[in-house]
């Protein structure tokens, strides 16, 4: 039985069923964007381990396609198996040994990158500083307290959190975060005056006077998600116990302002907003550059001037980011991504890749081992050919 | 005659390219428009001569770069132009705008009959109509759009290119503008003292001062409106203004700008029909701009002489006929035909890369930087690896294959160039020539290679079941020239798709998107991959690699121009509703080629003829021994 086991993981059959199956998954995956979006998609098909039908359903959901992770790890298993199985040092495999070694490199490299990469946005108006990036497609709910007005406090609860836990407490918190209502996209409507009729969920707050309307998730690659959720205030004593609610408060994307409430002489601001990456260092925008081709509106290029500031490292320096040309610094790379249509803020890309170096040397050493494989044969079917002639 | 044919053959098409190399010879009683149709301008961002303006602007409005008159006299697209800036009037008579669609039609209560080309002065009682309905169908996503109001959106857009060229270099419909200018000028100072008259209190004229006012207002919409930016700058060579800008500037400058002097002058000569005032003033004009604009009038005067040439028109014709040269090869007379094929291919080659190179020259980039480039260059690179192949193998299925690709491939460019100028500029993210000579050659190559290797296969697939001509040999020789390719095609598809990664990681930090683009050339990838291991793996054999290699090209076809008619993701820069039936058409024909060759061996007729000749030589043996 293991033997015919490690028949079937070594076997060159497994290999081109992953390829032909991985086909058939971009192929229908590619296809699917139009409707999905190309994030929705890429979830669904590409970073997952089965693709399910019916996809959104709470009942019984069936795998019917195996999903870009799975094809990936047998692929994976598959080509390491074969070659701890069938590898032997000869100077005419030379070329397959290369291409292979850098597929493995490829393929774990994609994997790690599916793990452990952070994409994030940076937006800085004219002269703006941050010392944070902001997660476009997950939001958090930050508590802060304002009390001492030297510094705030921040709490942040993922809005993971938030959907898994209908009760939150945090040691720093004096009281309890009870979810009651939770929208991953949603629409804001001011209640009209003398509406009776009108529930709104929260009764403190600006949020008091809001109506909620649930809406699908956005898919379209522009369209952006309204995270509203209505949260209920309870404070907590040293024992643990609860006393008597504050009120619920409406936090939401689409509400500019926080709210603010106070308990036993400290204040809070609650506010939900995009997930916040923090540097050890910060950006300041100096000078945002969209040049266009003369007489047209095509776009010729953009760049950020920014001065970095790291107090650690006592650097501070500018910096020009433009298409083509990121600025990488402490692990993390700096694109200029976009801009505000009046030009008057930049748009960066902040990304984490600790694994992005592996797609470079991949790419060479399949090359080369592509080179020298193809190169040998076409050497040999020369030499053919001179001796017949 | 055998032995003479493919010197006859090299000889004439030589005499024939070579003719188009020559200018035209001027004819005496009309202008000269060759000088000014070298004349630079600026357009969509890059200087270009009014020639190709007018090449483009025709495509654009007309779908043609030429114009026929209802009493079947051809015009020149640089003729067309010249009326228009000049004299629009009689421009507004020409047929130039198309309507096809019945719907559109129908709106002006006009029935669809053979007529298909309006004039302006047709249309202007529509033009209200035609701007509201054109007005709507612009708010929809290009996907959304119905065949009408494609249609009406064309025209509008058509109708507003046609307005703007009316009114870049002098008013729409202007008499003597030359004169105009000269009043303007001497009423300019005049109207100053007005104004600070008016100012301080002092007495003024204010008749004079609605006047020039009113002028002004006219100067101003011209500016607005200009097409062309014909006015170059000493600034620097990318700062062009049009001649309604730099009327306005010239209230400051006091003192109106010599080539906005000259395009009147030129305007009243062409009306005038004075020949030697006409070609002096071009001269002027282009010597004016030269002082500013060195390369610019260079670098135009180039792309006239490049337009005038035409050189994947002519390329493409011979492709067709060594095509055709190569097939009746197998049939008879096949040393000459072959040969004659070859040396066609050579010059077809020639002037492909001359128009290649032109291009690279004239927009100082790698060579594919669009869609329509894209199918240039494939068609290059296919027929540069299928000559290497009929030079070893020298069976005529190399020059088969090259002329195929080359005349397929450039018909496909020819009909991705409809949409105007094919030198455009470029988006900001792609304006890297190092990875638009790196990524974008490599996935290019791979395209070509895809493409040779299935029509390799198809070779192979219709000379077997059709044909008795597929002997062992050949069938051996085109499933190495077959597999060879792929070998090719796996290198260039890979390293290409990769080094995608790479830019797409140096640009927007993502290695890997799941674009649909990128995912198109993956696709391309696996596919040679799963080839070559079928093959090693000893799944397929030559059958099988045939049809496999066919295959190849849905994926391919589908990667270059299935993912772009999706119209998602950051790669659909070429959308194009219109192939779509083309490429239906395309797979379902390779897919009617695959069954075809998966019929079994014994009804080819390449293999029933060997197996009647196995036949015939075992009765005869088993005659013999009976003996």
């Amino acid at each position: 039985m293991p033997r015919k086991l490690i028949e079937l993981i070594t076997s060159l059959k497994l290999t081109i069923i992953c390829l032909a199956a991985g086909m058939a998954l971009i192929f229908a995956g590619t296809l699917a964007q139009v409707h999905l979006g190309i994030h929705e998609a890429q979830q669904r098909y590409f970073q997952s381990f089965f693709v399910w039908w019916p996809p959104e359903g709470r009942g019984i959901k069936l795998p019917i396609f195996p999903g870009g992770h799975l094809i990936g790890a047998v692929l994976l298993i598959n080509l390491v198996a074969a070659h701890a199985k069938r590898f032997r040092w000869a100077w005419r495999k030379l070329g397959i040994h290369l291409t292979h070694a850098g597929l493995i490199i490829m393929l774990a490299g994609g994997l790690f990158t599916d793990l452990f990469a952070v994409e994030s946005h940076m937006r800085l108006a004219n002269g703006e500083t941050k010392n944070y990036s902001e997660d476009t497609r997950r939001d958090e709910l930050a508590v802060i307290e304002t009390t001492n007005p030297d510094f705030d406090q921040v709490t942040a609860v993922p809005e993971s959190v938030l959907q898994r836990n209908h009760i939150i407490r945090h040691p720093s918190l004096p009281f309890q975060i009870v979810v009651r209502n939770l929208f991953q996209n949603s629409r804001l409507q001011a209640i009209s005056e003398g509406d009776a009729n009108a529930q709104p969920l929260a009764n403190r707050g600006p949020g008091a006077q809001v109506m909620v309307q649930p809406m699908p998730r956005a898919t379209a690659p522009d369209d952006q998600n309204v995270v509203t959720a209505a949260i209920e205030i309870i404070p907590t004593d040293r024992a643990g116990g609860t006393q008597e609610s504050l009120g619920t408060w409406l936090v939401s994307d689409d509400l500019g302002a926080p709210q603010r409430f106070s308990w036993m002489g400290r204040t809070w601001q609650l506010t939900m907003r995009p997930a916040r990456y923090y540097k050890p260092y910060s950006v300041t925008l100096q000078k945002f550059t969209h040049e266009k081709y003369a007489g047209t509106e095509i776009p010729k290029n953009f760049a950020s001037q920014i001065a970095l500031i790291d107090p650690e490292r006592s650097l501070n320096r500018d910096v020009l980011i433009y298409m083509n040309h990121p600025l990488r610094y402490r692990g993390e790379t700096y694109y200029q991504a976009g801009f505000q249509k009046d030009d008057s803020a930049t748009i960066l890309q902040v990304v984490h890749n600790p694994s992005f170096l592996a797609p470079y040397v991949a790419c060479i050493i399949v090359a080369a081992g592509l080179l020298v494989q193809f190169g040998y044969h076409l050497v040999g079917f020369a030499r053919r050919r001179r001796t017949l002639a | 005659m055998r032995r003479f044919f493919p010197a006859i053959v090299f000889v004439l098409a030589a005499f024939w390219i070579g003719a188009s190399f020559v200018p035209a010879k001027k004819s005496h009683n009309d202008l000269d428009l060759a000088g000014f149709g070298k004349i630079p301008v600026l357009v969509g961002g890059r200087v270009k001569p009014l020639d190709t303006v007018a090449r483009n602007s025709l495509l654009i409005i007309r779908t043609k770069e030429t114009l026929r008159l209802d009493d079947g006299q051809q015009i020149s697209a640089i003729r067309w132009l010249a009326d228009t800036l000049f004299n629009a009037p009689v421009a507004d008579q020409y047929p130039a705008f198309v309507i096809q669609n019945a719907d559109v039609l129908g709106l002006f209560g006009w029935q669809q009959s053979d007529r298909k080309y309006f004039s302006f002065a047709q249309l202007t009682p529509f033009l209200k109509q035609i701007d509201e309905q054109g007005e709507q169908a612009e708010k929809l996503q290009t996907v959304e759009r119905s065949a009408y109001q494609s249609a009406i959106l064309n025209l509008r857009n058509a109708l507003v290119l046609y307005q703007r060229l009316k009114n870049s270099v002098q008013p729409e419909g202007a008499e003597d503008f030359a004169a105009e200018l000269q009043a303007f000028e001497q009423a300019v100072p005049e109207a100053a003292r007005a104004a600070r008259a008016r100012e301080t209190g002092a007495s003024f004229d204010p008749a004079q001062l609605d006047r020039i006012a009113e002028v002004m207002q006219g100067y101003e919409r011209l500016a607005d409106m200009a097409y062309l930016l014909a006015v170059p700058q000493p600034s620097g060579p990318g700062d062009w203004r049009s001649v309604g800008q730099a009327i306005m500037q010239s209230i400051v400058a006091r003192g109106i700008d010599p080539v906005v002097q000259l395009y009147a002058a030129l305007g009243d000569a062409y009306r005038a029909g004075n020949r030697a005032a006409f070609e002096g003033t071009v001269d002027r004009l282009t010597d004016r701009i030269a002082q500013l604009q060195p390369t610019g009038v260079k670098r135009a005067r180039y792309e006239f002489f490049f337009n005038a040439v035409d050189p994947f028109t002519h390329s493409m014709t011979l492709y067709v006929l060594a095509f055709l040269l190569a097939c009746i090869s197998w049939l008879t007379w096949h040393r000459p035909l072959n040969r004659a094929a070859f040396y066609l291919l050579l010059l077809a080659i020639a002037v492909h890369t001359f128009g290649l190179v032109s291009r690279m020259y004239l927009q100082e980039r790698p060579p594919v930087t669009n869609l329509y480039s894209s199918a240039i260059f494939i068609g290059w690179g296919a027929v540069i690896v299928a000559l290497i192949l009929e030079r070893i193998f020298r069976d005529g299925i190399g020059a088969a294959c090259a002329g195929a690709i080359g005349f397929i491939t450039l018909i496909i460019a020819h009909h991705l160039g409809g949409n105007g100028d094919t030198l455009e500029m470029l988006q900001a993210v792609l304006d890297t020539n190092i990875w638009l000579a790196t990524h974008v050659v490599a996935i290019t190559t791979g395209y070509s290679a895809m493409f040779l290797a299935g029509m390799l296969a198809i070779i192979y697939i219709v000379r077997g079941v059709f044909t008795r001509s597929l002997k062992k040999d050949t069938a051996d020789s085109l499933a190495r020239m077959t597999y060879g390719v792929v070998c090719f095609a796996t290198l260039f598809s890979f390293v290409g798709t990769v080094l995608g990664g790479i830019w797409a990681d140096q640009s927007w930090g993502r290695f890997w998107g799941w674009d649909p683009k990128e995912n198109g050339a993956v696709l391309i990838v696996l596919w040679c991959a799963i080839i070559l291991h079928a093959r090693w793996g000893g799944f397929v054999r030559q059958r099988g690699l045939m049809i496999m290699a066919i295959f190849g090209n849905v994926v391919t076809s589908f990667s270059w121009f299935g993912v772009n008619m999706l119209g998602v993701g950051l790669h659909s820069y070429g959308f194009m509703q219109k192939a779509f039936p083309w490429l239906v058409g395309f797979i379902i024909s390779q897919f009617a080629l695959m069954c075809v060759a998966s019929m079994p061996l014994a009804r080819w007729r390449s293999f029933r003829a060997i197996r009647a000749t196995r036949l015939t030589n075992r009765s005869i043996l088993s005659l013999q021994n009976s003996q």
